[in-house]
């Protein structure tokens, strides 16, 4: 390789009015061919680097240094906008991380395809419809003759993110670039998706600039790998340099709190700060070997007494699950144009299960498996088509709304999306209190109770006077986690707590979360669409598809032997450190 | 590098504690402000000193031309139009702040009521039915309805504010449904819920607080429609009656010596403009300040 595809020489940009520069000295570089990962958590400047090789930086920042791609005269970033447009039509391309928003929901997909098509002009017009139809079959459309006239929203979000691949390699580009293209994707999703990219790169033997916060996910597709931190590029080299003997700090951070499978000595993930005695991922999962501290809860959780800890808990029969839930359906009926009825979506069918106290149970599923449908379902705020639904003493679906009141003094929840459950106009110390408030506690007792919970979950108390706004997220998944606590539930439901948040986070809140579940002796209920995340806090699972119940068991057996095909496909698809190593040496 | 991660989270809330200052003020506001100002300050040093009595009628200096004695001439009777005009200021924000009033205070609840009441399976068509009777009431123009309050009591100020104000009505109602449905929606209302708070809890807590600014806004346009329904019920015999000085009337009054004196219709006129201006334009500065897509969610 004699020339670089790409060559990205010391970029620095600052925002108007700002001294500190948000990306700074970042050069990175690109043979024909090579597909390299960038990584980095949120705000650490990756998807800034990729607008400046498109030419799209906002005008208000001001961007030094210089990116110069094969096939393009001078530099990009000094470039005007009418040679960028020749240079984007021709040589470079991009796939978003959110394909709903990136295609026009007015425009049958083929007439989108086609567009691209006709503003390149290199396709003769008689020739586009059967171009069309080769794309989509590139991309592994299924029907790709009648695909060509569906609407983006008729399609799956993999579809639609199909789509855009198709799109942009429609023009045949030399560099392709995908921000976060599978981050809105479900696991089997993603899997498939990634193997596709890949082998689409190599067919047209172009370049890959891919970027992720998953180091998992940049194993199977990259040659190499850079590491963003800050705003700077802190480390680079091959894959399995990177994974096997990291140099700089942070990277040895992001792989040890990315690798769910590894406990230190104390049986917590490793976070940032406890990366040193990481030894990096075990090879090849043994599932005798992983040590974890939920494991350890999985032989005894069954005689563990109920009500050990908390003595205003529900009264509950020590030998009876805490939890039953038994042949429980929801169905919402979608109503059409001109009040036409369509069948009910059925959102959960017939699904049966009970949880001991003191047992972690996690639900597995992809998106419309109807998880969070069952939780809603669970804390009683919707009722079930039909079916029982029994938490302690309290009979839920026909509960009245004292009996919830008193159900949801003992079941507190945490949401998914720290940055939407927080109300944005109250303070933390209102929010944390809201669960007593509605208790009617003395203020005094709630500002108190307040203190000691955000203490427990790492923040300290300056935070109460504070918004969500000047929070990071991980911090709010804290706050959010105090507030479900602060009324001391019994049990505590988590829909996907980790999944909006960055790996190096993520580990933080889910060693948090093992230690409350300890501490406070609560009941688990987790949902995740993440087996990793799963198989490191949860005693026992049951995995979810379509509204049932596909499979059940304690957490060990499931991941060891899984019965059913869709577990098979759900482990397999799940991106692990020791799995992406394996595969890329 | 930074090993502690509360390092850079500071560092980043602070940033956003900048980008909010920052974006507090903008251009559209500050005009819109600095024109209300000048109303407002009319208005409230027509209670201290007019360079005339409101009705000191001058015979020998009628319809006079702008003059270092009478600053913007003087109409038929030979009274100050200036003076009228700075009487004239206390009517229309009056009437605004009335009008206004009645609007915010009966439309943001019906609009919430409406939107809390579509939440239950029980109390759907309740929230139809409100919203229904409130888009028959947006059919009726605070026009006809001023015609309605004057025939049944009389021609006045009072008459014309309240009908302003009931016209303006749907406007609030439907912006505060809107809003509060968004709100209601969200996930922070539903840990609310999960938090055990009662119903009219939540909407006090956090509806109210979330639709404040839409509100804010709405009412700073509705402010702006109701200087210009005042000023036309005024025109038209319907709004403020003589001897009030009111910008409505003074341009009616003017209409016959439009050829010989068009000051006397061009000072009401002016002011009348200055304050529909200066009120949209500070709603259009609200807006764009209170546009959530502005708000920074610090995590990008």
């Amino acid at each position: 390789m004699d020339e670089n595809l790409l060559e990205v020489r010391d970029l620095t940009i600052t925002p108007a009015g700002a001294q500190a520069p948000v990306l700074q000295d970042v050069s990175l570089s690109l043979a024909p061919g090579e597909r390299v990962g960038l990584i980095g958590e949120s705000g650490s400047g990756k998807s800034l680097t990729a607008q400046s090789v498109m030419g799209l930086l906002p005008e208000e920042l001001r961007a030094e240094g210089s990116v110069s791609l094969q096939g393009f005269d001078g530099n990009v970033l000094a470039a005007k906008e009418k040679t960028l447009a020749r240079m984007r039509s021709d040589l470079v391309s991009m796939v978003f991380q959110e394909p709903m928003s990136a295609l026009n929901p007015l425009m049958r997909i083929g007439d989108q395809i086609a567009e691209v098509l006709r503003i390149h002009g290199e396709v003769r017009r008689g020739d586009i419809p059967g171009r069309v139809l080769d794309l989509l079959t590139s991309v592994h459309m299924p029907d790709p003759a009648s695909a060509r006239f569906a609407y983006p929203h008729q399609m799956s979000g993999g579809q639609r993110q199909r789509v855009m691949l198709a799109i942009a390699l429609a023009n045949s580009p030399r560099l392709l670039i995908c921000d976060e293209p599978t981050t809105a994707l479900d696991v089997t999703v993603q899997k498939h998706m990634l193997d596709l990219i890949a082998e689409r790169v190599a067919a047209v033997q172009a370049g890959l600039l891919f970027i992720t916060h998953d180091l998992a996910v940049v194993a199977g597709v990259c040659d190499r790998v850079s590491v963003m931190y800050a705003g700077r590029i802190v480390e680079t080299g091959s894959v399995a340099q990177i994974f096997t003997d990291p140099q700089h700090e942070y990277t040895r951070g992001l792989l040890a709190s990315s690798d769910l499978e590894s406990t230190d000595a104390r049986g917590k993930l490793y976070t940032l700060k406890t990366a040193l005695s990481y030894a990096g991922p075990t090879e090849a999962a043994d599932p005798t070997g992983v040590a974890g501290s939920g494991k350890e809860v999985a032989s005894d959780d069954a005689d563990e007494p109920a009500t050990a800890s908390t003595g205003e808990g529900l009264s509950t029969d020590t030998s009876a699950p805490l939890i039953d839930v038994s042949g429980v359906s929801k169905h919402f009926r979608s109503r059409g144009l001109l009040l036409r009825r369509r069948s009910p979506v059925r959102a959960l069918d017939d699904v049966s299960f009970s949880v001991a106290a003191g047992q972690r149970l996690g639900i597995v599923g992809e998106s419309g498996s109807g998880k969070s449908t069952l939780l809603t379902i669970l804390s009683g705020l919707d009722r079930p088509t039909s079916g029982q639904v029994r938490v302690g003493d309290i009979r839920v679906e026909s509960a009245s709304s004292t009996a919830l009141k008193s159900l949801r003094e003992d079941l507190q929840i945490v949401f998914q999306d720290p940055f939407a459950s927080l109300d944005p106009r109250m303070r933390v110390e209102d929010i944390v209190s809201e669960p007593l408030v509605a208790r009617g506690m003395a203020r005094d007792e709630r500002l108190a109770r307040v203190e000691e919970m955000l203490l427990a979950v790492d923040l300290d108390t300056t935070a109460m006077r504070r918004y969500p706004h000047q929070f990071s997220g991980g911090q709010r998944q804290r706050i959010s986690i105090a507030r479900a606590l602060v009324t001391r539930p019994q049990i505590l439901v988590a829909d996907e707590p980790v999944s909006a948040l960055d790996v190096s986070v993520r580990a933080q809140v889910l060693n948090l979360l093992t230690d409350l579940v300890d501490d406070y002796a609560l009941t688990l209920l987790f949902v995740s669409h993440d087996l990793g995340v799963v198989k490191h806090l949860c005693s026992d699972v049951i995995v979810m598809k379509d509204g049932r119940i596909v499979e059940s068991g304690s957490t060990e057996d499931i991941y060891a032997n899984p019965r059913e095909d869709y577990t098979r496909s759900l482990i397999a698809a799940t991106p692990s450190l020791a799995g992406a190593l394996a595969s890329a040496t | 590098m930074s090993e502690n991660p509360s390092t850079t989270s500071a560092g980043e809330a602070s940033a956003d504690r900048r980008r909010r200052t920052k974006l507090r003020l903008n251009s559209s506001m500050i005009i819109g402000g600095v024109l209300i100002l000048l109303i407002v300050a009319l208005a409230l040093v027509s209670f201290i000193w007019t360079p005339y009595g409101p009705s000191a009628v001058d015979p020998v200096a009628r319809l006079q031309p702008s003059s270092p004695e009478h600053l913007f001439g003087t109409d038929r009777f030979g009274r100050d139009t200036l003076t009228w005009i700075m009487y004239g200021a206390r009517i229309t924000l009056m009437v605004g702040i009335v009008a206004v009033g009645i609007a915010v205070l009966i439309g943001t609840p019906v609009g919430i009521v409406a939107a809390v009441f579509a939440q239950y399976p029980w109390g759907a068509w309740l929230g139809a039915v409100i919203m229904r009777a409130n888009d028959i009431l947006l059919a009726f123009p605070a026009l006809l309805l001023a015609i309605v309050f004057a025939a049944v009591y009389q021609p006045g100020t009072g008459p014309a504010m309240v009908a302003v104000g009931i016209a303006a009505i749907p406007g609030f109602a439907r912006v505060a449904r809107s809003g509060t449905m968004q709100v209601l929606g969200s996930e922070y209302v539903r840990a609310a819920k999960a938090s055990n708070r009662s119903v009219p809890a939540i909407a006090i807590v956090h509806v109210l607080p979330n639709i404040a600014s839409m509100v804010i806004v709405q009412a700073s346009v509705a402010f702006a429609i109701s200087v210009l329904a005042e000023a036309g019920l005024s025109f038209l015999g319907l709004g403020t009656q003589a001897p009030v000085p009111s910008w409505g009337r003074m341009l009616q009054e003017s209409q016959q010596f439009l050829s010989t004196q068009p000051g006397l219709a061009l000072w009401p006129g002016l002011f009348i403009a200055i304050a529909v201006l200066g009120f949209n334009l500070l709603g259009d500065g609200l807006r764009d300040r209170f546009d959530p897509k502005m708000e920074a969610r610090g995590n990008g």
